[in-house]
C-alpha cells in the first residue's frame, strides 16, 4: 500500500466503514485489483470519503435495502439527477454498508469520464465501469451486483424545472437482463433534483470542451436531505420475443421508479429536509 | 536498423536421422529471442525435433537442433521445408514495432509471414502456432475490460506503427479459415515480461526512470516468459485445436504499482489533449515509452484468457510479483 492510501485510511475510513467492508466478498488479485480497475483499498477509502457524505451532509434515508440480494447477480435501476453522480455515489454506499449483506457496487458511467485525468482512475478504484454492455454482460456473469441509470445524461443534465419527471430510458439493461436472467431492484431517489439545480444548459460550451453538458448552476452541492426507495425485485427472465415486450418491461420498471419516488416525496419537507 | 541479409545455403541432410524422422519435426521462427528458446529447451525435452531459423543470426542452442539465419522472402527458405518434414510450425519471429520504417516492417512481418504460411500449405503442415499481441485490440478509453477474442481489432485506427501487427493477425486469419488442414493457432498474448526480455515492456521495466502519465494509471496483465513458453508448448501438444487465443493470466496490477514493485521512478507527463504526449514521445525518441504504445499506458487494455486456459489447461505458474522481483533485483545487482 502507498503512503498516500495510508494517510487517506487514517484520515477518513473510521471502524464502522472498515467493518462493513471486510465483509464485502469481492475477488480481486495479487495486487488487490479486479479486471475492470476495482481496487479493494481504493473503494475502502472511497466509501470511508462519502460515507461522511452520506451521514452528515446529504443525511441519506435509504429503505428497503433488504430487497437487494446479498449475492447473485443484480441490477439496480434508478432515476438518475443532479448534474453531478452523486446520486450513484449516494446509492453505492447504501449498497457497500447494507447490514442486510453488503456489496460491492459497480456503477456504470459515462463513456466521457475515462478519458478524464484522475476521475476515471478514481472512479475506477471505487468500483464504477465504464457504461459499455459488454462490462455489464460480464460483471453480471460474474454475479455481480451492477448499477445503472438508464435515462444517462439525459437524467443527469437535465434542468430544475423538469425535476423528477423521468427521461426516456434506455432499453440496453432490460435487453441485459433478459439474456443474463438477472433480477431488477428499481430505486427511486429523491433529493438529489435539489443538489445542483441548473437552469440551462450552456450547449455550445459543452460542445467545444467536449462535456455532455455544462449547466447554469451553483458552483457546490447543495446540503439536500437524499431518500433512497429500493423497491421489490423485479423477475423479468426470459428471451427475447419482440421489441414490444422489452418496451413494455421497461416501462414497468419506470413505473416502479416512479411508485418509489412518489413515496420518497411524500416524505421530503422542504428544500433541505 | 538491422537489414535483413542473404539467405545462407542450407544444408540439412547431414543432421537428418532415423530417430529425428519419428520424432514430431518442429520449427521455430526468432530463435534469437528469448521466449523461442524458452521453447525451443521445452520442446527439445519433450523429445519434439526442433529446427530454429532466425532473420537475424544463426543461433547457437544446442548440438541436435539445427539452427539457419534465414530471409523468409528469399526462395532458399524453401529449402528447409524440402529437407524437413514438419508436423508444426511456430511462428515467433517479428520484428519489433520500434525496428525500420513501416516497409520494412511490413516485408518482414506481412509478406515474410505469407511465404511461410505459403510453405505450410504446401508441404502439408499440421499445425501453425502465431505470436500475435494483445496490442491489436488497440488502447482505447471506450474498451471494455476482458476483451475476448471476437473483439474487433482497432490499434490501426490508433496507431499506424501498428498497422503491420494488426495486418499479421489479419493474415493468420484468412490462412486458418481458407486452408483448415493447416490448424492455426493465433495467440495473443498481454505483454510478456522477465529475464531476458527485450520487448517494449521488458525495457520499459529495465530502466529505473520512466514517464508517466498524469492523471492516468492503467490496470495491466503480465506473463512471464517462461510461463508464455509453457503455454506455446501446450499448444503444441493439442495439434488439432486451432482458433485465436488470448493468453493472458487472471490477475491485474495498475501500472503505478508496477512501477513501485520494479523500483522505477515514474515522472509525470502531460497526459491531455491526447495527442501531445504521443508528440512528447516521438520528439524524445524513447526506445522504452514510444509515441504509438503511449495510449498503452493510459487506458487498460485488459485481455480474457478463459478460452485459452480451458482449452489448453494452461494456468501462469509464476505470479506477477516474481515478474516484478526479477526488475528489482537487476537493478539491485547494478548498483552492486
Amino acid at each position: 500500500m502507498s503512503l498516500a492510501s495510508t494517510v487517506l485510511k487514517k484520515a477518513f475510513v473510521s471502524k464502522d466503514v472498515k467493518e462493513a467492508h471486510n465483509r464485502i466478498t469481492k475477488e480481486v488479485g495479487s495486487f488487490g485489483y479486479d479486471a475492470w480497475g476495482y481496487s479493494k483499498d481504493g473503494a475502502e477509502i472511497g466509501l470511508g470519503v462519502f460515507k461522511k457524505l452520506y451521514d452528515h451532509y446529504f443525511r441519506v434515508e435509504a429503505e428497503g435495502l433488504e430487497n437487494i440480494p446479498a449475492k447473485g447477480r443484480v441490477l439496480i435501476i434508478a432515476n438518475h439527477s443532479g448534474q453531478l453522480p452523486l446520486d450513484g455515489a449516494l446509492i453505492a454506499i447504501a449498497v457497500a454498508t447494507n447490514p442486510h449483506g453488503p456489496r460491492a457496487p459497480r456503477i456504470m458511467i459515462e463513456r466521457f469520464f475515462p478519458t478524464v485525468p484522475f476521475v476515471g482512475n478514481l472512479l475506477n478504484m471505487g468500483g464504477a465501469v465504464i457504461g459499455d454492455p459488454v462490462n455489464c454482460i460480464r460483471m453480471l456473469r460474474r454475479d455481480e451486483c451492477v448499477v445503472v441509470f438508464p435515462e444517462g445524461i439525459r437524467g443527469s443534465g437535465k434542468l430544475f424545472k423538469k425535476r423528477y419527471k423521468l427521461q426516456r430510458f434506455g432499453f440496453g439493461f432490460m435487453h441485459i437482463a433478459m439474456e443474463t436472467d438477472t433480477p431488477i431492484v428499481p430505486v427511486g431517489v429523491v433529493g438529489c433534483e435539489e443538489t445542483m439545480p441548473s437552469l440551462a444548459n450552456v450547449k455550445p460550451l459543452a460542445k467545444m470542451l467536449g462535456l455532455p453538458y455544462v449547466p447554469v448552476t451553483i458552483p457546490v452541492p447543495l446540503p439536500s436531505k437524499v431518500y433512497l426507495r429500493f423497491g421489490k425485485p423485479l423477475d423479468f427472465s426470459g428471451v427475447v420475443k419482440t421489441e414490444k415486450q422489452v418496451i413494455e418491461n421497461v416501462e414497468a420498471v419506470k413505473d416502479a421508479i416512479r411508485g418509489l419516488i412518489d413515496e420518497g416525496l411524500s416524505q421530503k419537507q422542504g428544500w433541505f429536509h | 536498423m538491422p537489414k535483413a541479409k542473404k539467405t545462407e545455403t542450407v544444408d540439412c541432410q547431414s543432421v537428418e536421422t532415423i530417430q529425428e524422422k519419428k520424432r514430431p519435426q518442429v520449427l521455430v521462427t526468432g530463435a534469437a529471442g528469448v521466449l523461442a528458446q524458452e521453447t525451443i529447451n521445452r520442446l527439445s525435452q519433450k523429445k519434439y525435433g526442433v529446427v530454429a531459423i532466425d532473420f537475424r543470426r544463426a543461433v547457437q542452442i544446442g548440438d541436435d537442433i539445427p539452427s539457419y539465419k534465414v530471409d523468409f522472402l528469399k526462395r532458399g527458405f524453401e529449402d528447409i521445408f524440402r529437407q524437413h518434414k514438419f508436423d508444426a510450425v511456430i511462428h515467433l519471429g517479428r520484428v519489433g514495432t520500434d525496428i525500420g520504417g513501416s516497409h520494412f516492417r511490413h516485408n518482414a512481418n506481412v509478406r515474410g509471414t505469407q511465404k511461410l504460411f505459403d510453405l505450410c500449405v504446401k508441404y502439408e503442415v499440421g499445425q501453425v502456432i502465431v505470436l500475435s499481441s494483445f496490442f491489436v485490440y488497440g488502447a482505447s478509453a471506450y474498451n471494455p475490460a476482458l476483451l475476448d477474442e471476437d473483439t474487433p481489432l482497432k490499434a490501426s485506427d490508433l496507431s499506424l506503427n501498428l498497422i503491420d501487427t494488426v495486418e499479421l493477425d489479419n493474415l493468420s486469419q484468412i490462412y486458418m479459415y481458407k486452408y483448415r488442414r493447416v490448424r492455426m493457432k493465433i495467440l495473443r498474448p498481454c505483454n510478456i515480461a522477465g529475464p531476458g526480455v527485450r520487448n517494449n515492456i521488458g525495457r520499459l521495466l529495465s530502466r529505473k526512470v520512466v514517464p508517466v502519465l498524469w492523471g492516468f494509471n492503467p490496470v495491466m496483465q503480465f506473463l512471464h516468459v517462461s510461463d508464455m513458453a509453457d503455454a506455446i508448448v501446450k499448444a503444441c501438444g493439442k495439434p488439432n485445436t486451432y482458433g485465436i487465443f488470448n493468453v493472458a493470466p487472471n490477475d491485474w496490477a495498475p501500472y503505478k504499482e508496477v512501477l513501485r514493485r520494479c523500483d522505477i521512478i515514474g515522472v509525470p507527463m502531460v497526459s491531455i489533449p491526447d495527442a501531445l504526449p504521443m508528440w512528447i514521445a516521438r520528439m524524445a525518441g524513447w526506445e522504452a515509452f514510444p509515441s504509438y504504445l503511449v495510449n498503452y499506458f493510459k487506458y487498460p487494455v485488459i485481455v480474457d484468457g478463459s478460452r485459452f486456459a480451458k482449452a489448453f489447461n494452461f494456468s501462469p505458474r509464476r505470479s506477477l510479483e516474481e515478474i516484478f522481483l526479477h526488475y528489482r533485483e537487476m537493478k539491485t545487482r547494478r548498483w552492486v
